[in-house]
């Protein structure tokens, strides 16, 4: 098994290769046939990878000392397979590196993306791309899981890059629309100012240790540079640039909501699966780094905590279905980048597995909806759709159950009751940030919920779900209430099982088992879900006529729009960044720096232009002319 | 001996391809089609043949001389390192693409046509291989005159204009160096006794005074800049490009370009290296600024060919930005850059060519929605716009990161504002393809798609692209013993410790001669008269 590492990224790569060379002249099925085969074998392999990894690894890793300041060595499989670069001073591997942390990344893409793809054989169907979108779908799978098993930065790089390609593709797939097209660019060109910085950091990395091999980096790293040395502090922060790029968190968030113009599968790959977590999974990856960063430790936790209350209020006030799961991916994101910022390494990665299963349950059922409703995408134009699709219903309410962590019983529960009770004991402006933004999570699932299924019906749905979109609903369904019984806190008299192989990997939290205080902020936790869950209830299922009050007109209406647009950001960067660089680009169109030639070519025709005038033929002004030069000729001679 | 032959097959196919041509067309091109493919499997023959390097071998991978002028101490003197080597192969790649994608683009004097190319495509081989400072002159003149009829013959709509502008540009840029190469031909010889040579080993370590290695460095820089170009002589640029017929844009971009990059390279670090490392900041600033401007002004342009002409200046600026950073990475960076430019930028013009010839315009106003009627077009012109902007995995990457990161050694400031520019490279070419290929088809194009031809073309050049960036390792090991003697070379030569006291450009152009110890050298027709 060691030795087909590399097929996991590769299964996908060769989907991508056959269906872009081929796919045009292959049928549907078989198209489908090749998509879902190099997924579905990349997962099946990659949990026989994963089982024989931590059956062995567990031999080793075990017998660590349960002070949680693992001196061992991690456990990893590591496969080099060719001399990228080579250069007097400079050398990259293409080296596939496997971890606890990278299996379970690993692990989620597979799966979630086998899932997305079995399902889009179904959604696609009438598409007139068919094989050019399994292609793209390939690809990203693929550039993601070369990311997370990168050994060597500059492979991680190239991960990195291939799927924000794959989100330009994928997000302006519809292409004749210039909507689309614009939502593409704007995604990969605000991800790669993020991407830049991540580069920069590389040259800092290399230029100060000398290597971009992750290991190295983080073994030189710490034993070179001091904590909260100037160098550990830049290096932080620049791929910190990276991570907020490409996981859409405050300020270069706002590519992600125009991102929902690609077709619906799309976006639960992005937010689920692939693309948005890359960001996590770095600072994740390079936690040696943040570690020796403590402030910029912090600033990761601080943007997590602005970012998911100012997304969580964004997401309750769209109409639009997919912007608002978008923005709810946003603020989860946002959960994530707190777990990380607060030290709580492993509940983060926690946290990212469940929301993979919630996230892109949601999305694939909003999508059976917008299909069904004639591509609808206004929630206050659904309703009552509770009796006409039951199993979308069921399978909703479980995603949505799961995103507002509805106590005990759902995945979404423990990652995120694990996230704050670690939050509690190391940073209480966070967790309390954390506390809020599970109110808002509450009350915007629910309000999607009541307001799509309950109340009048007022669009007909069409069809029937096929059985292909059906089956990934209903088992990515089970897994948004099961998956956080991988990881039950010991205090509910579960095995942690999930956080153990990951401090394999990752620092553990540290030993600070306030019993008290854990129950205390599991207690708050759940209780303010609860009241997010009723007051949800009680205002779009129970009371309508309270949520047409809240937009009436006046400062409430202000702030709801306010909101709904995002917080004015496309708005400011519009006017601060695009309009004047389109302005100044266009303004210069023509190259003034020719303008300066031209003069120099204008200045020789006109000077040739009189000079010729003194050639008029006439014997008269020749022979002056002449007379003229010869006492000039003189005058010179004489007197100087 | 083998040497010889790259430049005599195009040669000697363009001066049959001219009479054949009247008679059959087809024959010409397939004649020409034939010499340059007979000339890359010469150079891959060579590559391949080319044995492990030891430092005992030295890096010269082969030679010829022959006499010449040796009144002058001009020779026929042709040497071939990596840096050649590479250069060489990608002309001959080049070539085969610029005579495949004139196939049915050019129908008129299609011999007199053919004629122009190959000759230019000899001077190109030339310019490479000659290192005989007369000779490489002579060969840089000779490369100019065949793209100025090409231009002026075969091109668009302002034609005329752009070849004259061209070619003042070059011309008087080239005379400069002209003059740079005569001063510093007199320098060394009056040093060394008489020894007059234009011999460019020779050359090398002549010790002169700062001031006259400046002004001499100068002279060679214009020529070069004009050549790359470089901000802010590189107006010719887009107009030449526009204008020119896509054979003459792939081989401008492709290879000419490179001429700039090669010159500066070879010549100017190595002959003047204490002048060029005080004018290196200079020079990197010129550098990031051509990446910066190239790049806004390319996304800018409403014309194909003008927005990837500007894409050329701000990729040009990486390799001005690595060759004056002079450290192992930002060279081997550099070297890179020119080799996936030069496909990558290839593979653009010849699809702007393409999409010229089935629209009939470059308006990317009036372009959009070729997509659904051209999706394999559509395909590989995505694949060279993201090798544009310098993604993972395709070779432009590899030699921008290296010379970034070797930058980043001497200047981090210079890095972080160059980085920008892979953000404005981003913009434009996303652009590029979404203009042409994406948004409604508002003219309702119906054009066909790629034939058997051109598929083959694009075949070869995505390999290319695609081997350089994911395995760029064969490139890098064959520039690697080259690119370390260049170093050496200009290592040594700084600080004129030769034990010879340096003659000033002044004593030239002045009445004596302050240091002439050997006997007046015999110039026909010159020795006398020279003041």
């Amino acid at each position: 098994m060691r030795q087909l590492l590399w097929l996991i990224p590769a299964l996908p790569l060769a989907g991508f290769v056959i269906l872009a060379l081929a796919g045009r002249a292959m049928p549907r099925r078989a198209v489908a046939a090749v998509a879902v085969l190099a997924l579905g074998l990349a997962c099946a392999l990659a949990v026989g990878v994963g089982v024989e990894f931590v059956a062995q690894g567990s031999a080793t890793q075990w017998t660590s000392p349960a002070d949680g300041q693992s001196p061992v060595p991690a456990y990893a499989w590591r496969q080099s397979l060719w001399q990228w670069v080579g250069v007097d001073g400079f050398k990259s591997d293409v080296v596939l590196r496997l971890d606890s942390l990278s299996l379970v990344f690993v692990l989620v893409i597979t799966f979630v993306g086998a899932m997305i793809v079995l399902y889009s054989t179904g959604f696609m169907w009438g598409d007139d791309g068919y094989s050019r979108f399994f292609a793209y779908m390939n690809l990203f799978v693929a550039m993601m899981l070369t990311l997370v098993l990168a050994g060597d930065l500059l492979l991680l790089y190239l991960g990195w890059e291939g799927v924000g390609l794959c989100s330009f593709l994928l997000i302006g797939f519809w292409y004749k629309d210039p909507a689309n097209a614009r939502a593409a660019r704007k995604a990969f060109i605000v991800t790669r100012l993020g991407d830049t910085a991540f580069a920069i950091g590389l040259f800092l990395l290399f230029t100060r240790l000398g290597t971009l091999d992750v290991q190295e980096v983080l073994s030189r790293a710490a034993a070179q540079w001091p904590a909260g040395s100037t160098l550990a502090t830049a290096a932080a922060l620049l791929l910190l640039g990276g991570a907020i790029g490409k996981s859409a968190q405050l300020p270069l968030q706002t590519w992600l909501p125009d991102a929902m113009a690609g077709p619906t599968p799309v976006s639960a790959l992005i937010h689920a699966a692939t693309m948005v977590t890359a960001g996590v999974y770095l600072i994740a990856r390079m936690h040696v780094l943040y570690r020796l960063a403590p402030q910029v430790q912090l600033l990761v936790g601080i943007i997590g905590g602005a970012t998911l209350v100012y997304a969580g209020l964004s997401a309750l006030t769209q109409t639009d279905l997919k912007r608002a799961l978008a923005y709810s991916t946003i603020s989860q994101i946002g959960y994530m980048f707190l777990a990380l910022g607060v030290g709580a390494w492993s509940a983060g990665i926690f946290h990212f597995v469940t929301h993979a299963f919630f996230k892109s349950l949601l999305f694939l059922a909003a999508g059976v909806i917008i299909q069904r409703l004639h591509e609808e995408h206004d929630i206050f134009r659904m309703g009552g759709l509770l009796r006409r699709m039951p199993l979308v219903f069921w399978t909703f309410l479980a995603g949505a159950a799961s995103l507002a962590a509805l106590p005990l019983v759902t995945a979404g529960y423990y990652s995120k009751d694990l996230i704050l009770s670690e939050a509690w004991s190391s940073n209480k402006l966070l967790w309390s940030a954390g506390v809020l933004g599970a109110f808002i999570t509450a009350l915007y699932s629910f309000r999607l919920v009541g307001v799509i299924f309950f109340g009048q019906e007022k669009t007909a749905p069409r069809g029937r779900t096929p059985a292909v979109m059906a089956l990934p609903l209903v088992v990515l369904a089970v897994l948004a209430v099961a998956a956080g019984f991988i990881n039950v806190p010991p205090l509910l008299g579960g095995w942690p099982g999930l956080t153990r192989l990951l401090e394999w990997t990752l620092p553990s939290a540290g030993i600070h088992h306030d019993v008290a205080a854990e129950i205390g902020s599991s207690l708050a936790v759940a209780l303010t879900t609860l009241a997010g869950v009723a007051v949800a209830w009680l205002v779009y299922v129970r009371k309508p006529a309270w949520s047409e009050a809240i937009v009436r007109p006046g400062l409430r209406r202000l702030v709801w729009r306010w909101w709904n647009a995002g917080w004015g950001f496309d708005w400011l960067y519009d006017r601060l960044f695009v309009r004047p660089f389109v302005g100044l680009a266009r303004l210069n169109r023509d190259d003034f720096i020719d303008s300066f030639f031209d003069s120099v070519a204008w200045t020789s025709r006109q000077t040739h232009r009189a000079l010729s005038l003194t050639q008029n033929g006439q014997l008269r002004w020749y022979a002056m002319v002449m007379a003229l030069g010869a006492i000039l000729a003189l005058g010179v001679a004489i007197f100087i | 001996m083998i040497l010889i032959w790259f430049i005599l097959i195009p040669a000697a196919a363009g001066l049959l391809a001219w009479p054949v041509g009247r008679k059959s067309p087809l024959a010409a091109r397939w004649l020409c089609l034939a010499a340059m493919v007979a000339t890359l499997a010469l150079g891959g023959w060579l590559w391949a043949a080319t044995p492990d390097h030891d430092a005992a071998q030295g890096h010269w991978l082969a030679q010829f001389r022959a006499p010449w002028i040796p009144q002058w101490g001009a020779q026929i003197n042709l040497r071939l390192d990596g840096l050649s080597l590479l250069l060489v192969l990608l002309t001959g790649l080049l070539g085969v693409m610029a005579v495949l994608c004139s196939w049915s683009e050019i129908h008129d004097r299609v011999g007199l046509f053919h004629l122009n190319l190959m000759w230019m495509l000899a001077g190109l081989m030339g310019v490479f291989l000659a290192l005989d400072l007369f000779l490489f002159y002579f060969f840089f003149e000779l490369m100019l005159v065949p793209l100025y009829f090409l231009i002026a013959i075969w091109g668009h709509e302002h034609r005329r204009y752009a070849a004259v502008k061209f070619f003042i540009f070059t011309q008087v840029s080239g005379l400069f160096m002209l003059a740079g190469i005569l001063a510093l031909y007199f320098i060394h010889g009056r040093q060394h006794g008489g020894d007059y040579t234009f011999d460019y080993v020779r050359l090398l370590g002549t010790s002169m005074s700062p001031t006259s290695a400046w002004l001499i460095m100068g002279t060679f820089f214009l020529a070069f800049a004009v050549k790359l170009p470089a901000v802010p002589v590189h107006t010719w640029l887009p107009d030449a490009h526009t204008e020119a017929p896509t054979a003459g844009s792939v081989i401008l971009a492709g290879v000419l370009l490179k001429v700039g990059a090669y010159g500066l390279l070879r010549f100017l670090v190595p002959l003047f290296p204490a002048a060029a490392r005080d004018f290196a900041p200079a020079a990197q600033v010129l550098g990031v600024a051509g990446i910066l401007y190239g790049a806004i002004m390319a996304f800018a342009q409403r014309d194909l060919k003008r927005l990837v002409a500007y894409s050329s200046i701000s990729h040009m600026g990486f390799v001005l930005l690595g060759v004056f950073s002079w450290n192992s990475l930002a060279m081997a960076g550099a070297m890179v850059v020119i080799l996936a430019h030069g496909v990558s930028t290839g593979a653009l013009f010849i699809l702007a060519g393409q999409v010229q010839e089935r629209t009939g315009t470059r308006d990317l106003d009036r372009l959009g929605g070729l997509w659904e009627t051209a999706p394999r077009m559509g395909g590989v012109a995505m694949l060279f716009a993201l090798a544009s902007l310098g993604l993972p995995g395709l070779g432009n990457f590899i030699g921008e990161f290296l010379v970034l990161a070797g930058t980043f050694q001497a200047s981090p400031v210079l890095t972080v504002v160059a980085a920008g520019g892979m953000v404005a490279s981003a913009i434009y070419a996303l652009w590029l393809v979404q203009r042409i290929f994406h948004g409604p088809n508002r003219e309702s194009w119906r054009l066909g798609d790629l034939n058997a031809r051109e598929g083959l073309m694009y075949a070869a050049l995505v390999a290319a692209i695609v081997w350089i960036g994911l395995y760029p390792r064969a490139f890098l090991d064959t520039f690697k013993p080259a690119g370390q003697w260049l170093r050496e070379m200009s290592g040594t030569g700084v600080g004129g410790s030769t034990g010879v006291p340096p003659v000033e450009v002044r004593s030239l152009l002045g009445t004596k001669p302050s240091v002439n110890t050997g006997e007046t050298p015999v110039l026909p027709g010159n020795s006398e008269g020279r003041p």
